[in-house]
């Protein structure tokens, strides 16, 4: 008998549980797109080399597209879609609309799903590769412009607003005075 | 009851935040992929795996028995469709859209199939599957400034050579001359958004979803190759996800088109990244050569340009780098030629700032080593050379406030203080430097059609076949209707992206939110006397329309730009090759400002493709294959955050007098000079001088030191 190519699996999306038969060749992008109509998440590329497709997954940034639906089983998947408290934009999201952090709003999703876990991330005191002291009891780094940088390196902008989104990530972060 | 247009606003000429911008920052703004269809079916295209040849069989039968798998179209059993017509543009088409209609592969990655099944997972396996055999060809794709095959080609009502006065006389009269040659790689749009399109056939309309920068190029060139009226076919394109050239007619949507009329049911064909690196065109490798004779003081006696790019073996495009020299400087001779090479490879097209990217590449960096050779300010020597006249067309500028530009950048930069000697500032082991380059781009209107209705409920709606792709037009148009009617910007609703809307020129060529805003106010200014004697309104509203085509083509000939200064400052590491750079500010002349928001996001955007280009964009071909190496975005690197510094952009007052809104455009200027002006800084920086894009490590680590 031919092995099955189907399996059923349960995701938490924007806390609400579905349960889906998924093609085991269905990366959680295309679950999320095609399955939950929830295409708030972008395919840029399709191979992990944009960032466009980033969800937190379990509250971490994770890149959809090198995601097997199946591979999610049981896991809690927070998209662009669920980030805002009903009317209420997150001040990530609001702070890209105040300061032009988008051009095309392809890209958006993306940078907007990183920067809520970049600023959990810092506030966390994880280290980056440009941060100077990474000794455990340094504490976080101040979040400076090049510290955002250096984080939302993962996150692709093809129209060129690098500059508007560093802002809109500082001026989030209560961190604008650090990042101008 | 009756619209209020009795208050003054300004809505137009202040920051407003864009009016789509709640739906892109929620997830809600839908682009072409997301649109769900009942019944929908997945197209994957297949490309070809070798540079030129013949398809002599595609392998059909173990795809079509593979679960899910619907058809499998290919040249041989696909309906003709026509490609003998004009486009809109006046030219004839780039026939590689029109798929599978013969056997012939003309460059790698060339369309041989489309597996179209249930669902998108079934598609792509069967895709991969599908073995298709080929009578191979040699090919031919090595490009190089040295062809002997090249040919001068005429473009787009530009002729490929001008000549005028006596180039070789003025060369050997001058007390300096520059004489170098420069090359720029082939670079990819690579929008963020891949190209998708959902079609049916609904009736006998072809109904075409699709991310594009102008729904009515796409109407017209689909109801050309499927012999529709214009009216049978409908594009929509409400999100566009970055265009920058590369988003007409292609593959996707006739492909598309094609299976769905086969099978009678909706089908979406998306590309992946991979494969828009083979079909939706480029921008041209170029090979230019710029020579530069100069009396001792600077003041240019002759400057010639001569420019190669390559093209493909079907259709001609030519990358019009020649074009900047001919509107730059004052010279008394003035010799440009473009020129093409016909190879194995697909047709480049336009890429933001056609012709002027990399032509001001190369014409401000022989500035830059001209002002050196002079011992001049470079900024001084481009001020001495200032133009009357167009230096070939001997036409009058509209407004050209470059000097002014060039006066407030230095300001802002601080110019002034700058030690021009090469080589000599440290910053521990970095070498720091800054340069600056000169930048123009065309500021021309194009015909576009608009209605405006006055609802009865006091609103106002706007309809027009504009694209907003990212440049913030949506916004713009908003405000410039909200100026017109004197209301306020939430009583305008602002519908685009329809061809159902009427022709209009597309987002191309910066030339979008000024025509579409032409159309606007011509549409406004009719509705206004209409509604001027004060009878209510209707409840269908009061409707006006305008068609720009007899006035955008009114004005007197000029050399009509837009202008802009670059300054760059960058860190050189001697040691590993790598240029970073540290500032970068750009100060324009470029119209009047609509939104000062979303305007300066498109000069800043532009400077960072400046800077992209410079470092980072370089798509490698093989020789021996013909096809890329590492076509996707970790082997083409676009500039990510790490790599952008902080960016300015700001601006002159220019409103241009002969225009109704004032525009010039901003969507392609901030790209022009920037990679010049690194280049000139890593100069400065180091004492070498970069004639070959993009500045890698390597080039710089191997480069010969400073004499
Ligand atoms: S789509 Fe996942 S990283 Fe690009
Ligand atoms: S806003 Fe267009 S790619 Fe980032």
């Amino acid at each position: 008998m031919a092995p099955p190519v189907h399996s059923e699996i349960t995701l938490t999306v924007n806390g609400e549980e579905h349960t889906l038969l998924v093609d085991h060749r269905t990366t959680l992008l295309d679950a999320l797109r095609e399955r939950l109509d929830l295409t708030g998440t972008k395919k840029g590329c399709d191979q992990g080399q944009c960032g466009a497709c980033t969800v937190l997954l379990d509250g971490r940034r994770a890149v959809s597209c090198l995601q097997l639906a199946v591979a999610a089983e049981g896991r809690t998947v927070t998209t662009v879609e669920g980030l805002a408290d009903g009317d209420r934009l997150h001040p990530v999201q609001q702070a890209f609309l105040d300061l032009d952090g988008f051009q095309c709003g392809y890209c958006t999703p993306g940078q907007i799903c990183s920067a809520v876990a970049v600023i959990e991330e810092h506030a966390a005191g994880w280290p980056s590769a440009v941060t100077a002291d990474v000794r455990p009891e340094a504490g976080p780094p101040e979040l400076t412009a090049e510290e955002i940088r250096e984080r939302m390196s993962g996150n692709l902008c093809r129209c060129g607003a690098h500059v508007q989104i560093v802002r809109s990530v500082a001026r989030a972060a209560g961190a604008e005075e650090a990042a101008v | 009851m009756t619209p209020a247009t009795t208050t003054e606003h300004t809505a137009a000429g202040t920051a407003h935040r864009r009016v789509e911008g709640r739906d892109k920052v929620t997830g809600a703004a839908r682009y072409a992929a997301e649109i769900p269809l009942a019944g929908l079916a997945h197209g994957w295209l297949v490309g070809s795996t070798v540079a030129r040849g013949r398809v002599r069989s595609v392998e059909t039968a173990p795809v079509l028995a593979m679960p899910g798998v619907l058809t499998v179209l290919h040249h041989g059993n696909t309906a003709r469709v026509t490609t003998d017509y004009v486009t809109v543009l006046g030219t004839s088409p780039d026939p590689t859209a029109a798929v599978f209609q013969h056997d012939q592969v003309q460059h790698m990655g060339w369309p041989v199939a489309l597996v179209v099944a249930e669902t998108p997972e079934q598609a792509r396996e069967g895709a991969e599957a599908l073995v298709v055999h080929y009578d191979e060809e040699p090919h031919d794709t090595a490009f190089s400034g040295d062809r002997a095959d090249a040919y001068p080609l005429d473009s787009m009502g530009q002729p490929a050579v001008t000549d005028k006065g006596e180039t070789e006389a003025e060369l050997a009269a001058s007390a300096v001359v520059v004489d170098a040659c420069y090359t720029t790689p082939e670079n990819h749009h690579n929008a963020m958004e891949p190209h998708a399109a959902t079609v049916r056939w609904d009736g006998g309309r072809l109904d075409v979803i699709d991310s594009n920068q102008s729904a009515a190029w796409i109407q017209s060139e689909l109801a050309n190759m499927f012999s529709l009226d214009p009216q049978s076919v409908r594009v929509r394109s409400e999100h566009v996800g970055g265009a920058f050239g590369g988003k007409g007619v292609r593959a996707h949507q006739v492909a598309a088109a094609l299976a769905a009329r086969a099978l009678g049911r909706p089908v979406r064909v998306a590309m992946t990244r991979r494969q828009m690196f083979a079909l939706i065109g480029y921008r041209s490798p170029t090979a230019q050569r710029i020579r530069l004779g100069a009396d001792a003081d600077g003041r240019l006696r002759a400057l010639q340009h001569d420019s190669l790019n390559q093209t493909s073996t079907v259709h001609e495009h030519v990358e019009a780098s020649a074009g900047v020299s001919r509107v730059g400087y004052d010279a008394a001779a003035h010799r440009t030629a473009q020129r093409v090479v016909r190879l194995d490879v697909p047709t480049p097209t336009w890429m933001r700032a056609p012709g002027e990217a990399p032509g001001s590449f190369a014409l401000e960096s022989a500035m830059d080593e001209l002002a050196a050779e002079c011992g001049i300010d470079p900024i001084e020597l481009r001020m001495r050379n200032e133009p009357e006249r167009g230096p070939v067309s001997g036409l009058p500028f509209g407004s050209r406030r470059l000097p002014d530009c060039f006066r407030e950048g230095a300001r802002r930069f601080g110019w002034a203080d700058r030690d021009p000697r090469p080589g000599v500032r440290r910053d521990g082991r970095r070498l720091l430097g800054t340069g600056t380059a000169a930048a123009s781009f065309l500021a021309m209107a194009m015909p576009a059609t608009a209605a405006v209705t006055a609802e009865a409920d006091g609103t106002f709606t706007v309809r027009i076949g504009a694209a907003d792709v990212g440049t913030g037009a949506r916004t713009a148009l908003t405000l410039i209707a909200a100026e017109a009617l004197r209301t306020a910007p939430d009583r305008v609703r602002m519908r685009i992206g329809d061809s159902d809307f009427g022709p209009a020129w597309g987002a191309a060529g910066s030339m979008g939110t000024r025509s579409w805003a032409w159309a606007i106010t011509d549409a406004v200014a009719a509705l206004r006397e209409r509604l001027a004697g004060g009878a209510g309104i209707p409840p269908e509203g009061v409707t006006a329309r305008s068609d720009t085509s007899g006035s955008v083509f009114g004005l007197a000939p000029r050399e009509r730009r837009a202008y802009g200064a670059q300054f760059a400052e960058v860190a050189v590491d001697p040691g590993t090759g790598e240029v970073r750079v540290r500032r970068l500010l750009g100060i324009f002349a470029a119209g009047r400002i609509v939104n000062p928001l979303t305007a300066r996001s498109q000069l800043t955007g532009g400077m960072i493709w400046g800077i992209s280009m410079a470092l980072h964009e370089e798509a490698v071909r093989d020789p021996v294959s013909g096809g890329h190496v590492g076509a996707d975005l970790a082997g083409y690197h676009v500039a990510a955050h790490a790599d952008i510094p902080a960016v300015e952009a700001d601006w002159v007052d220019d409103p241009d007098p002969e225009d109704p809104v004032g525009i010039k455009g901003v969507g392609e200027i901030g790209v022009v000079g920037v990679a010049a002006a690194v280049a000139n800084a890593v100069w400065h920086a180091t004492g070498v001088r970069h004639r070959h894009l993009p500045l890698r490590p390597d080039r710089v680590l191997t480069a010969p030191p400073a004499a």
